[in-house]
Formats: C-alpha cells, structure tokens, sequence
C-alpha cells in the first residue's frame, strides 16, 4: 500500500498521527543568532555567522537538506564578475545590473564582489563547480586550465531579450564574452550546506515555523530580540531568545492561484512560499518596499506543462527549436548564438503564430537535440537541465522511459499549451523587507537576506547576501546585552497559532486560500484603480472577521497551511494598502492603474514603502537609487572583509 | 462473484500518487519522508514498509524523495496524466512518453 486510501481499505481505520503530539506546550531557546528560513540564504547566513564564533540557531518549515527554491537544485551560478575568466570589473558589471528599474543596487552590488568567493566556500564543503571528472571536455565555454564550465547566458549584455546585435556577422566571438555565468552541480549544495551547519554547531530546528518576531517590551517598531515558531509536525510552541535575528524566508507565491492541487505542479513556487517573513516582519512594524510590483506568472503556473518537459517559454537552454518538420524556428535558446537571450524579441512570437496559421510551421515543436555535438547534448541535459533545481527528476524519469538525447527531440508546449491569463500574478520576486548596506531593516536587531529582501536575484544572490548578512548580525550581536521577553506579546502570538486547533470545524486551509486568490483576482490585478482596491480591502476585511474565526485545523500539518494562508491574506492586504500609494501606471512594476494611466511618469519614479506605526499603516518613499555610490558604499561598509573562509 | 461491502468515501485528491512505492526494494528508512520539504509522506506505522502518500495535491514535484532515495528502484516518480511530456524519435518519426 502506499496511499492513504489504500490503507484505510486494508487496515479498516485511518493512520494515527504518526508524531508526539504538543499543541501548546512551550519550549525555549536561547541563542545569539537566529535565523528564519533554511534555504540557500538562511543555510549562508547561519554558517558565516557560526564561523564567527557564535551560537547560531536555524529555524526551517521543511528540512533543511533540500528546503527552498534552491534546496532540488541550480544549474547556473549568476553574475559572479568576480571570477578569474571574467572580461567585466565586478563594480561595473554591479551598476549595470542595478540599473534595470526598482532592482535592489545593495544585494547587487553584494553578488557581484562576494558571490564568487562564496562559490569557492561552497566547494570547500562539497559542492562541485567545475568539471573535475573531465566530463565535458570539448563543450563550448569550458575552461580546461580551471574546469569551470562558463555558461552561454549573458553573452555580452545581461538580458533576457536578444542583444540588439544578434545576427550580424562575429557576434559574440568567445574573446569578448563577459563570463559572469558559471555552470554549476547545484544539486549537491543544500546536502553540503546542511552538513556544515551540523559540523559548525548550528542548532537546527527542522519542521518548524516561523510565527512572529518578538520585539523589546513587545512594543512594534522596537528592536527585535527572537521569535516565536511552532513544530509543524507536534505542534510544539518554540520562543526564541536572540541578539540578533536575519530573516531569510521567501516571498508569496500563490497569492492570485485559486487551486492548490494543480499548484503543486509549478517548479518554481512550492506550496510553502508563503510569505511568512515578510507578515513577521510588518507587524512588527518593519518596513517594506515595492509590495506593489508584480507581473503575470509565465511559466511555473501550474497550470501549464511543468517546465522543462518542454516549455519553450523558459527555452531549452542552447538546443536549437525546430517545427514538426524539423525546420528551425526563429525563438531565442540561451544559447551562444544568442548570447543567452531567453526571450523573444517583440514581434517574433507573433510571426510564429501566423506561420502556424498559415502552415509555415508545422506543430508541435521540439527541442532538437540530436542536432548538437554529443559533448553540447550531455551537458545540457545533464548539467544545465539535470541540476537545475526541480528538473533532476524530470531528467530521471525521460531516462528511465527510454528517452535518448542522440536520437530524440524533446516536445516543446509554448504554443500549444495555452497563454497565462493576466490574473495568474505573482507577488514572490517584486517586494520584501526594505535593508540598508548592513542588510539590516529598519528595525535594530533584524536583517534580511535572499527572497525576504525587496527585489531579490536568484541562487547565487541568496547565498552571497545571506553569508553578508549572517557575519553583519554577528558585529551587531557582539555589542548587545541580555533582554527579557515581554509575555503577553507572546501570549497574543500564542492565541492567533492556536486558535484554529481550538475548534473541530467549520473552514478549512484551502477555502480561504482560494477565498483570498479570488478577491485578489477581482481587485488586484490586471486593472487596478482606487475603487476596485476598496472593494479588495473590504473583501479581505470581510474574510478576516467572518471566516477567520471559523478556521479549523485537524493536525500539526494542516495548522502549518492554515497559518501559511494567514500569512498570504495579511500579504494581500499589504499588497492592496501599497499598491493604494503608487498613483501611476508603471511598466517594470507592471502595474497598471485605470484612474491614473500615466505610465512611469518621472515624479513616481521613487519607491513606495509601507509600514505599520501603532497598528496604522504609514506610507513612505525613498528616491530610486538611495542606496547611494554603490563601490563606495560597498567598500565603506566592508573594510573588514576577509575573503575566502580560511578557518578549520 | 462475493459480493463487498461497498463503503461511502469521498473522492480522492488530485493528484493521488506522484510516487509509486516498490515495496520489494523499499527498505523503509524513511529518507524520502525526511527529505520531503512539504511532508507528502508520513513513516509507515509498520516498521520496514513504504511510507503512506498523506499529502499527494501539496507535491510540487520537485523530485528529492526519488533522487536522494538510498534504494535504487524503490521510487518511481508516478507523473499525473496531464504532466507526462513526449518526444520524437528525429529519424524514424516514432513518438515516446514519459
């Protein structure tokens, strides 16, 4: 048997809850650093703060030895300027990227000067990043004297739309290429990771969550000094005492997805991006930027064919698209030839789908394989698909079903699997936690790190950010004396945790989480405009006080979800309240507003932030660019660091 | 044909088997269930078995449980119908499915 229905038929009764369970009872922890969330920049920013010599305790949902986004895998070790083979100065290659609108020039400017040295970190405890075996010697940008395996993407400029340049004759020649991308075995980092964590003494509380920050005489807005959590399995109530805290959870995935079930297809977004952090951290009065921002999800819906068993919305990663008659298409591959662009340029799309109508184009399309040298085939498959985070499997199992790279073209779904509609949105890589050049918030005693700051990056900029914050909180810690937790902020706490265990029925997780998508969808989407948010709010409000009240949870698991979903309504709202402030329209923020139709019109060029004040929300703004000359900051700010971890 | 007892049971979640167990090869450590970031699984209450799909319609898929599991052939990942991908054989024309 393996299902549970399998086993109440042969057993004639439901499985017990297989775990103690502890609702309510308390446990204590006392640490010096705490950090919230054990994905790749929680794991970072617990080490380097261990390695400073401090007791550091690591609080993750899932386990930390495949937790988060990055926990499957990664294929790609992004804008690491830094590295040997690198053509571009890391502080030139950082301002380019921060120059993209509403991009977080401080995590940039992080990645770019540490996150090679990080990288090299993350082989000395075990993870392989370059071609030691001598697998894939003859791939195009593999460097034989280092082994690493230079990646086609970002061949001259950073984007995801094709250099301007492309087509014409010697464009981007191997002598000019910026080698700021590094192929990387990604899959064997989060193992490596947890590993070091255990040999370094970090006290790791797996399966439990995040439940609130608590804050001196539990007043919002003072310094942060722990957190409450609970064991998602017994339901235990964990109370944190720490100096300082980083927060390094990830943003909300699903907010405008109405079904959970078919969510759980998208490799991008696992059910439990919740926004937990960001909820945490605004009742405790931090305060948040760029919560308005948020375009259509295109890939990763769930709704669509999962990734890489073939969506030519993410390309194939340098396997030529070709018709069902084997003739090329004009689609961008991220390959060399394309110098990595991963999106078509405007207009292309369309010319496929009239070639389609007019039978130009045969369907369906596929990724032709067997058209690449065998070398350019392996790597691609094994490394650049194999090890990109969720696709291991995918990998495994076309194997397993007799799928082979030299004979085989692999389907490819963009354009028969139907278009994202402009209300599947997402609101997980826009907003977060607003840090200064400590990647501290502003609250004295919290940092951020990875997802949970504002305008996240991606594998390498979590893990360059969160060994940045873990050894900032540690120089913080060290000037901080014992606090006492105020009790009845955590008995506030305890009552909202518990309260849906308290009852045996009425509402379950999954209404209000398709409840909350639906008002999201209504009010906060494609059209946005002064009226309909009030709609929102109102609708938000009238969930929190009719149906709230009503929600049960049977188990430790389902309380997690429940609690997951309290999270996100608390995130819509917050979304709704921000999005209030921004009166205009904005292309990179991908918000459109009808009552203000400007688009970007230069006085809104500037970022919102939003933060509670005594329970009332208060609106701020801060210029574009206030983090100031960024190599100067960087270098002000870090006259102390060492490089490379040379410990024992 | 004995006639059974016909039970009234609600219908089953959707998607209900992202994996299938091989029994013969599972040896019941658990890994999969430790590994799991979303606790799809519970530990069999038998000791030795395969462990019991709790949440099947939370599995994100990202396929962890089958890669880091210590007995080859124990996991099969079990796509659902409308996520298995195809191919085309480039010469003879012959498709394939996952």
């Amino acid at each position: 048997m393996t299902t549970w229905h399998d086993y109440l038929k042969e057993e004639g009764r439901p499985p017990s809850w297989p775990y103690p369970v502890r609702f309510e009872q308390e446990r204590e922890v006392d640490t010096d650093i705490l950090v919230i969330g054990g994905g790749i920049a929680g794991c970072w920013a617990a080490i380097s703060a261990a390695r400073l010599g401090m007791r550091v305790a690591l609080v993750e949902k899932s386990d930390t030895v495949r937790s988060g986004s990055g926990g499957p895998g990664c294929d790609h070790w992004c804008n690491a300027p830094a590295n040997p083979l690198s053509r571009v100065d890391p502080d030139g290659w950082a301002r380019h990227m921060a120059s993209r609108p509403y991009s977080n020039g401080i995590g940039i400017q992080i990645q770019c000067r540490e996150d090679f040295d990080t990288l090299l970190e993350m082989e000395q405890m075990g993870g392989k990043i370059r071609d030691t075996e001598d697998e894939y010697v003859g791939v195009e940008g593999r460097d034989d004297k280092t082994k690493f395996m230079i990646s086609p993407r970002y061949g001259t400029i950073h984007s995801y739309f094709p250099d301007p340049r492309m087509g014409e004759p010697n464009f981007n020649p191997p002598e000019t290429r910026n080698n700021v991308v590094i192929r990387v075995w990604g899959s064997t980092f989060k193992p490596a990771l947890k590993k070091e964590c255990k040999r370094l003494g970090v006290q790791i509380f797996d399966r439990v969550m995040g439940t609130g920050l608590l804050t001196e005489n539990g007043i919002q807005g003072a310094r942060v000094i722990g957190a409450t959590g609970f064991d998602t399995r017994t339901g235990e109530f964990l109370i944190f005492k720490s100096k300082a805290t980083i927060l390094s959870t990830a943003g909300a995935g699903s907010i405008w997805f109405m079904s959970m079930e078919l969510g759980g297809y998208s490799n991008m977004h696992s059910r439990a991006i919740s926004g937990d952090g960001t909820v945490m951290a605004f009742r405790a009065g931090a305060e948040l930027t760029k919560m308005e921002a948020g375009g259509v999800v295109r890939i990763a819906t769930g709704y669509k064919h999962k990734w890489y068993t073939g969506g030519g919305d993410a390309s194939y990663e340098n396997v030529p698209l070709v018709d069902a008659n084997g003739k090329r298409l004009p689609y961008p591959i991220q390959g060399w030839v394309d110098a990595g662009a991963m999106v078509p340029a405007p207009g292309v799309e369309e010319k496929i789908r009239e070639g389609i109508l007019k039978g130009e184009y045969a369907l369906p399309f596929y990724a032709d394989f067997p058209s690449m040298p065998k070398v350019e085939q392996d790597a691609t498959w094994k490394l650049m698909l194999g090890e990109e985070a969720t696709t291991k499997v995918i990998i495994k199992t076309f194997n397993e079903a007799g799928f082979n790279t030299r004979k085989d073209m692999l389907q490819s779904y963009k354009f028969i699997e139907g278009q994202s509609l402009p209300q599947w949105r997402e609101a997980g890589y826009g907003g977060g936690l607003l840090v200064d050049w400590n990647l501290k918030t502003s609250l004295d005693g919290l940092y951020a790190a990875g997802t949970q700051m504002f305008a996240p990056e991606d594998h390498s900029y979590a893990a360059a950010t969160g060994r940045y914050a873990g050894r900032k909180a540690v120089a913080y810690a060290r000037g901080i004396g014992e606090s006492k937790l105020a009790r009845d902020q955590i008995e506030t706490i305890k009552n909202r945790v518990y309260a849906p265990v308290r009852r045996s029925g009425g509402i379950e997780w999954k209404e209000l989480h398709a409840g909350i998508a639906r008002v999201m969808q209504y009010y906060a989407s494609e059209f946005r405009s002064e009226s309909l948010f009030k709609m929102g709010m109102d609708a938000l409000e009238k969930i929190e006080t009719e149906s709230v009240p009503m929600l049960y949870a049977l188990d430790p698991h389902k309380l997690m979800r429940t609690l997951e979903d309290l999270s996100i309504l608390e995130y819509a709202k917050i979304i709704i309240q921000a999005s209030r402030a921004r009166k205009a329209s904005s292309l990179p923020l991908g918000f459109q507003r009808l009552d203000y139709p400007d688009v970007d019109p230069p006085e809104w060029n500037k970022f919102m932030t939003i933060k509670l004040e005594n329970d009332k929300v208060k609106i701020g703004d801060l210029p574009p660019e206030f983090w100031g000359d960024m190599k100067q900051q960087y270098e002000t700010h870090n006259r102390d660091y060492e490089g490379v971890y040379r410990g024992k | 044909m004995a006639k059974k007892e016909l039970f009234a049971l609600p219908n089953v979640q959707t998607p209900n088997r992202p994996v299938v167990f091989d029994p013969d090869y599972c040896t019941g450590c658990n890994i999969c269930v430790e590994v799991c970031p979303i606790d799809v699984y519970i530990p069999n209450p038998e000791e030795g078995k395969p462990p019991i799909i709790l949440h099947p319609e939370e599995c994100w898929y990202c396929g962890t449980c089958a890669v880091d599991c210590p007995c080859p052939g124990a996991i099969k990942f079990n796509w659902p119908l409308q996520a298995r991908g195809y191919w085309k054989n480039r010469e003879t024309g012959k498709i394939g499915q996952i």
